[in-house]
């Protein structure tokens, strides 16, 4: 009792259920309708060699088993690659160049035996495996009118029974109380941020308006942490800085935090190439020293291009002009990067003169 | 019966007894599904998915989701000494100290940007031949709902390594979520606990990763499935194809062969990329700190577009009252994605409003035969893919020497301008398409062969069009659908219409939608045209018993010449000739 009508049009449209269908009426349709309205016996069917010729058969049979085999094979190798190649050494392989040796051992083995299942799997389909497509019949999802009303009756008589429509007062009082439970859950949300040594902490806007800079705090370099002179910033050249309390703030607080706000860029040029500045003289001989936290989102930023004095952030290529008070001058960024007074202190050393007059990095809704 | 199978008829006596498991068993291993090409792009989203849960099991093994740090001691030389956050110090570990661990963590990568193109190239497929149509909208939603949390998958799992390069991506997020208006400062801190970096987010964004967000692209799938399942796959138009049946092969033994098989094609070919193909080089970029990046930093590409929008944004921002709003970043980076997934998800309702069409669709569109639609498609695909190439633009600026001012100005016009035009190529084309079928339908396929007939007059013979291509022909007349007509001011019995101007608007739309489509010939129209191209290549019959005859083919091009008060019939021409011209 096949369900299945061949091409050959032998058999009788599929009126099995669908396990999705069950009790769906089923209309004897006519076969074929619409577009494709011709009788599928009219289709020419090619045999394909291993149909008609043996031999091809025997052919495609070995073929599928070698693929299986050299599937095994391959876990063999895969092992052995795994067990025996040095982690350590690298290889060249033409087009993909330098890699490592035992990584591409082991994908090519794993990857070929996983891949040799595959084909032989659908080699096996392909060759071996009858061609000739077959019709099922479609059923509508759709209930039918007796279901549709014996839905209905039972929801009836389950709202008549519980009588949620007649106790108005039932009713509300359950809307109001489901619509408020979930309020604890939102609630508890509120320590994902919470100062760890208890009560509240500053807000967010004072963290974000404030950096380790201070008055009188000395400048310098990121990575080695050692002071800098003004004469050891060329005309031209760019510095990354930080403020010198910076690894004992790191060591405090267990994170990067003050970095990614305090960290700044020191350029130098010749002082009358400086058009404008955020303050009178807040540079010292030419040497100008901005945020490195791009206003836009709050990339880094140390692409400069000295002879047009050029920042470029490398994320939204924004660009500011650090000759011309680091305003915008391209790009999405809508602020100028913020530039922090400096001097030198007693020793010769350059410091900072005073904080940053406005928050660094990206803008919040609260910045003003 | 062998032993094997008395073994195996028991164990499902044994199921069936406790679940019923034979009566969905018999139904199902006879299922029949239509066979093309085109539908195992969503296989390949399936499997790649499946590849990528196997091999992040492998990865959480060794992975650290901890951003305490610590001095990596590892076995990669030039990172030696130097202090990390043990997320990177592990991934680290993962890729040079654990065999095999770096070809697990680069099939994990690879197979997840290849599940998101996947989905995305089968949401392409869905859309240009209406599969989204009744009865499979929900699907569709759930289509949306995947890639969006495919998204989310491979954002959040981008940034685990903690590399410079994740690391630089999760500040820009960061400065994503803070220019949300009103609440973006506190949701970010919260986020985060506190400012950026902090030490949580990782781990934070570790639970979300590798629990809540496959597992609910996993239960998704499964009801995408399940739908699949009891809705049957739509088919392509073609002979013995109709809108209530499904042509192809049966699950068993023929899908479980080629699906199955293909599942280990597409692992195979994977961990062969994976070995040979470095992903995300995590040792090259360096550990994360807020103060550095390298240059020419690219996302992963699926988050290109959303990059590239935020980048050529103009840098619009306004204080208002003290409070701050960034329209450069909010636009791009929230309002823009909100529109273009929302519009997504709910092109099935818009279009079936427009249009008026309720029926079932079990058989696919071709897309020439829903103009409008495929313009609509083609013009999303431009505009996505000029803010990829925003995302990309100093990269391509430098590869290819341009201005990446230039570039940027580009673009900024180019996403207003080049989609409409997009827009009205692809439709026209369409529309010429749907003239050349029409053609055809009447009149069978051009031969190129003229041919005089014996009162002189040439005509170029037609043939009549085969079986396969008829059918495939003829879904046109299925699909053509007249403009809604505009409707009445007042009804019959002079009532007013109190929804006319949102009928008129429909009306006007489906005009829109329709307006230039092809009309389609009639089947009568198709049987008379066919039945006339048969009867003109009948008139050729005569010559094909002498086509091996060079004489005959060569001189007159497929055709003998009448001459005046000679033999009528080509046949008797020859013949008079003895054979000779």
């Amino acid at each position: 009792m096949s369900d299945l009508t061949t091409r050959d049009g032998a058999g009788t449209p599929d009126h099995g259920h669908d396990f999705t269908s069950e009790g769906q009426d089923d209309l004897a349709r006519p076969l074929f309708r619409g577009p494709g309205g011709l009788p599928a016996a009219d289709i020419p069917h090619r045999p394909r060699r291993s149909d008609i010729d043996p031999k091809a058969a025997r052919r495609a049979e070995r073929q599928v088993a070698s693929l299986f085999i050299l599937s095994m094979v391959m876990v063999v190798f895969f092992v052995v690659a795994y067990v025996a190649i040095d982690p350590y050494v690298n290889i060249y392989v033409p087009v993909f160049g330098e890699i490592g040796y035992q990584n591409f051992a082991l994908g090519l083995t794993f990857g070929l035996g996983v891949f040799c299942i595959g084909a032989g799997a659908i080699q096996w389909a392909k060759k071996l495996m009858p061609d000739t497509e077959v019709v099922q019949e479609r059923h509508s999802l759709r209930s039918t009118k007796h279901e549709d009303v014996e839905a209905a009756e039972q929801y009836e008589r389950g709202k008549e029974e519980s009588g949620f429509g007649q106790y108005r007062i039932i009713r509300r009082t359950l809307i109001a109380a489901l619509a408020l439970f979930p309020i604890p859950l939102i609630v508890m949300l509120r320590d994902l941020w919470s100062p760890k040594n208890g009560g509240f902490g500053p807000s967010p806007v004072v963290l974000l308006s404030q950096t380790a800079w201070v008055e009188g705090m000395p400048i310098v370099t990121d990575g080695t942490y050692v002071k800098i002179r003004p004469e050891d910033i060329p005309v031209g050249g760019l510095v990354s800085a930080l403020p010198e309390d910076i690894e004992r703030i790191q060591k405090e607080e267990h994170n990067l935090n003050a970095r990614g706000k305090a960290a700044i860029i020191l350029v130098r040029m010749e002082p009358d190439e400086i058009r404008a500045q955020q303050g009178e003289g807040w540079d010292f001989q030419g040497i100008l020293a901005y945020s490195k936290i791009c206003t836009h989102v709050g990339c880094p930023i140390a692409l400069y291009e000295h002879r047009t004095h050029h920042l470029l952030c490398p994320c939204h290529q924004s660009t500011f002009d650090l000759a011309d008070a680091g305003n915008v001058i391209f790009g999405p960024a809508a602020r100028r990067m913020p530039q922090l007074p400096i001097g030198v202190d007693e020793e010769g050393f350059l410091v900072a003169r005073a904080p940053f007059a406005e928050p660094v990095g990206p803008s919040f809704w609260e910045r003003g | 019966m062998s032993t094997t199978e008395q073994v195996g008829t028991s164990v499902a006596t044994y199921i069936d007894d406790r679940v019923g498991s034979n009566r969905f068993l018999g139904r199902s291993l006879k299922k029949v599904f239509p066979d093309h090409w085109s539908f195992m792009l969503g296989e390949i989203a399936l499997y790649s998915f499946i590849i990528v849960l196997l091999t992040g099991v492998f990865l959480t093994l060794f992975y650290k989701p901890s951003m305490v740090e610590v001095v990596y001691d590892g076995s990669y030389v030039p990172l030696r000494g130097i202090m990390m956050t043990e997320a990177y110090a592990s991934t680290l570990d993962i890729s040079f100290d654990v065999r095999g661990g770096l070809l697990i963590r680069q099939m994990h990568h690879w197979a997840a940007l290849l599940f998101i193109a996947a989905m995305a190239v089968h949401m392409f497929r869905v859309f240009f031949t209406g599969a989204f149509r009744k009865p499979r909208e929900f699907n569709w939603l759930i289509g949306i709902a995947l890639i969006t949390l495919g998204l989310a998958a491979g954002f959040t799992g981008y940034s685990l390594p903690d590399d410079l390069l994740s690391g630089t991506g999760l500040q820009i997020a960061r400065g994503i979520v803070q220019a949300i208006p009103i609440v973006g400062t506190w949701v970010a801190f919260l986020l985060f606990d506190g400012e950026f970096p902090g030490t949580e987010f990782i781990s934070r964004i570790y639970g979300i990763h590798i629990l809540l967000v496959p597992g609910l692209i996993l239960a998704l799938i499964t009801v995408h499935l399940m739908m699949v399942w009891a809705q049957k796959h739509t088919q392509f138009p073609g002979p013995g194809r109709t809108n209530d049946n499904v042509v192809g092969y049966p699950l068993m033994p023929i899908y479980m062969a080629k699906a199955g098989g293909f599942f280990f094609i597409v692992f195979g070919v994977t961990a062969l990329i994976s070995g040979l193909v470095t992903i995300n080089p995590i040792w090259i970029f360096g550990p994360y700190t807020p103060d550095q990046v390298s240059a020419g930093s690219q996302p992963d590409w699926y988050i290109g577009w959303l990059d590239g929008a935020l980048r050529i944004f103009p840098n619009i921002e306004t204080v208002l009252f003290g409070y701050t709003i960034s329209w450069n970043i909010f636009i791009p980076s929230v309002i823009v994605p909100g529109i273009v997934f929302t519009a997504a998800a709910l092109y099935p309702f818009i279009e079936s409003w427009v249009t008026g069409d309720k029926r079932d669709h079990n058989l696919l569109d071709r897309p020439r035969n829903a103009p409008t639609r495929t313009a609509i498609g083609v013009m999303a695909i431009t505009w996505y893919f000029l803010l990829f190439i925003g995302g990309g633009n100093d990269v391509i600026a430098l590869t290819f020497d341009l201005s990446i001012n230039w570039l940027i100005w580009f673009l900024r016009i180019a996403v207003f301008v080049l989609p409409p035009i997009a827009f009205v190529v692809t439709r026209r084309t369409c529309i010429a398409l749907q003239r050349k079928d029409r053609e055809k339908l009447l009149h069978g396929y051009e031969s190129g062969r003229i041919l005089r007939l014996p009162h002189g007059e040439f005509i170029e013979v037609h043939e009549p069009l085969n079986v396969k291509d008829r059918a495939v022909l003829e879904s046109a007349i299925e699909a053509y659908r007249a403009p809604l007509p505009a409707p009445e001011r007042v009804d019959a019995n002079g009532v007013a219409n109190k929804r006319y101007h949102l009928h008129n608007l429909r009306a006007k739309l489906s005009h829109w939608y329709y307006a230039d489509d092809i009309v389609p010939p009639t089947r009568a129209e198709i049987e008379a045209g066919q039945a006339h191209v048969s009867h003109e290549a009948a008139l050729e019959e005569p010559l094909h018993e002498h086509e091996e005859l060079d004489y005959v083919n060569v001189p007159f091009h497929g055709g003998i010449l009448h001459e005046k008060g000679a033999a009528m019939t080509n046949e008797e021409q020859l013949r008079e000739r003895g054979g000779h011209l």
